[in-house]
């Protein structure tokens, strides 16, 4: 089974999944079928004045995960996510990495199709932090 | 002699002050509109308008056959604005600041030079003097690399014409702020002019501006303007940190009313003309002084 990156507060399937994807303290890459797991830490991306999101999809895609399940992914951490053929299940949050991945095998995380989080609009202008509508 | 009319806060009479020393400078000089965000210099200079043209930069755009997925551009760039992702190379030109560091890095001469457009300069004359002006394309979020092209733009007509007159003295009308943008305006003028009001918005956002210019090593000077609103701490930093007080705009309806109505505020009343026509005096006095050599070029 493919492996499956979850972003995480701490390097624990007990921990916390971080809503944020690409300022995340770090990604679970879990094997679901062993729930064996490595931890990479994100902290290059969450120094970054900008770009976070690319650097966070940077960091999933070199670690040979295809599936990620987090919270909120920006625009451009979605495209770069895509384009390395990682599928994207988001809206988690309030769950740990153990109930993420369960929810996941059971079919019950929807994959995304589109970014669920606007762009910070570029440089210092604040604009557009909040969510995109996620019902659907 | 090159003079930027700089603020921390927005708001505070940057235009007001430029227009003003532009209508009663009296020698050739060019205004120029380094606020590309939101340029409103023109609004009051109304300038004729003798050219224009688009500014772009330089992208990297990338031929995937050729790329050995080594990503040193990748590591290279501090933006993100080109990522190996995986086994695919990547771009994302918004986030481009157009070094070119990875069109020179790239071993396999895969990434060759693309283009993003980021403005419009334009130029012309207002009676004798000159005028020249940036506007940031919507949706560019950067406008430090148009600003770098107004400058060089600004150098040519600097040095044209008879030698006798040149260079031209030159009034940049900045954007307001502290961080890049506001830093590129000013960088390279012969002379600040903070210009504040005395309120607690106005005294804040002025030391945090005096404080991130200061490194460059440029004499500043203030313009107080709405003289008479709020209280008196500016008047008492400036005097503990050394900055003259170049000028006070009153705090006036009818100066209000003017601006409304897009008049020169020099040109509002006989009481306004003088307080301008003494502050450029004493701008011109400032040129005098012994300084950096070469600084006016």
């Amino acid at each position: 089974m493919k492996k499956i990156a979850v972003t995480c507060e701490s390097p624990s399937l007990d921990a916390q999944v971080d809503p944020r994807f690409g300022r995340a303290a770090g990604f679970l890459i879990v094997n679901p079928e062993t729930m064996e797991f490595e931890f990479i830490d994100n902290g290059s991306s969450q120094v970054m004045a900008q770009g976070a999101g690319i650097q966070a999809a940077e960091n999933v895609a070199r670690s040979g995960a295809k599936v990620l399940l987090t919270g909120y992914v920006g625009p451009k951490a979605f495209q770069g996510l895509r384009g390395a053929g990682i599928e994207i299940g988001q809206n988690l949050e309030n769950i740990t990495v153990r109930q993420a991945i369960e929810k996941y095998k059971a079919g019950g995380v929807d994959m995304a199709t589109e970014p669920n989080r606007m762009g910070h609009g570029g440089m210092g202008g604040g604009r557009g932090q909040g969510r995109m509508g996620n019902g659907r | 002699m090159k003079i930027a009319i700089a603020s921390g806060k927005g708001g505070t009479g940057k235009t007001t002050v430029a227009s003003s020393l532009v209508s009663v400078w009296g020698a050739p000089l060019i205004a120029v509109d380094l606020d590309v965000e939101e340029p409103n210099l023109h609004l009051f200079l109304n300038p004729e308008y003798t050219g224009a043209r688009t500014a772009d930069m330089e992208i990297p755009k990338v031929d995937s056959a050729l790329c050995s997925r080594c990503g040193k551009c990748s590591d290279l760039c501090q933006f993100k604005a080109i990522s190996l992702m995986g086994e695919i190379l990547m771009t994302f030109p918004e986030m481009c600041h157009g070094c070119g560091g990875c069109l020179a890095i790239c071993p396999e001469k895969a990434l060759t030079p693309d283009i993003r457009e980021l403005g419009e300069i334009s130029w012309g004359r207002i009676k004798t003097n000159e005028f020249l002006m940036g506007r940031l394309r919507i949706g560019e979020a950067m406008s430090p690399p148009l600003m770098r092209t107004v400058r060089k733009q600004l150098h040519g007509m600097m040095n044209a014409g008879s030698l006798d007159v040149s260079p031209k003295d030159v009034i940049i009308d900045a954007p307001p702020g502290v961080s890049c943008p506001a830093i590129n305006a000013v960088m390279d003028s012969d002379f600040i002019v903070l210009v504040t009001e005395p309120t607690p918005f106005g005294v804040y956002d002025m030391k945090l501006a005096r404080e991130a210019f200061t490194p460059m090593d440029i004499p500043m000077g203030v313009v107080v303007n709405r003289a008479g609103l709020g209280n008196s701490e500016i008047y008492e930093y400036c005097k503990a940190s050394g900055l003259e007080i170049l000028a006070e705009i009153p705090y006036d309806r009818g100066v209000a009313e003017a601006y409304a109505k897009g008049t020169i505020i020099a040109e509002s009343s006989g009481a306004m003309k003088d307080i301008f026509l003494r502050l450029a005096k004493k701008l011109k006095e400032k040129a005098d002084l012994p300084k950096n050599p070469g600084g006016a070029s």
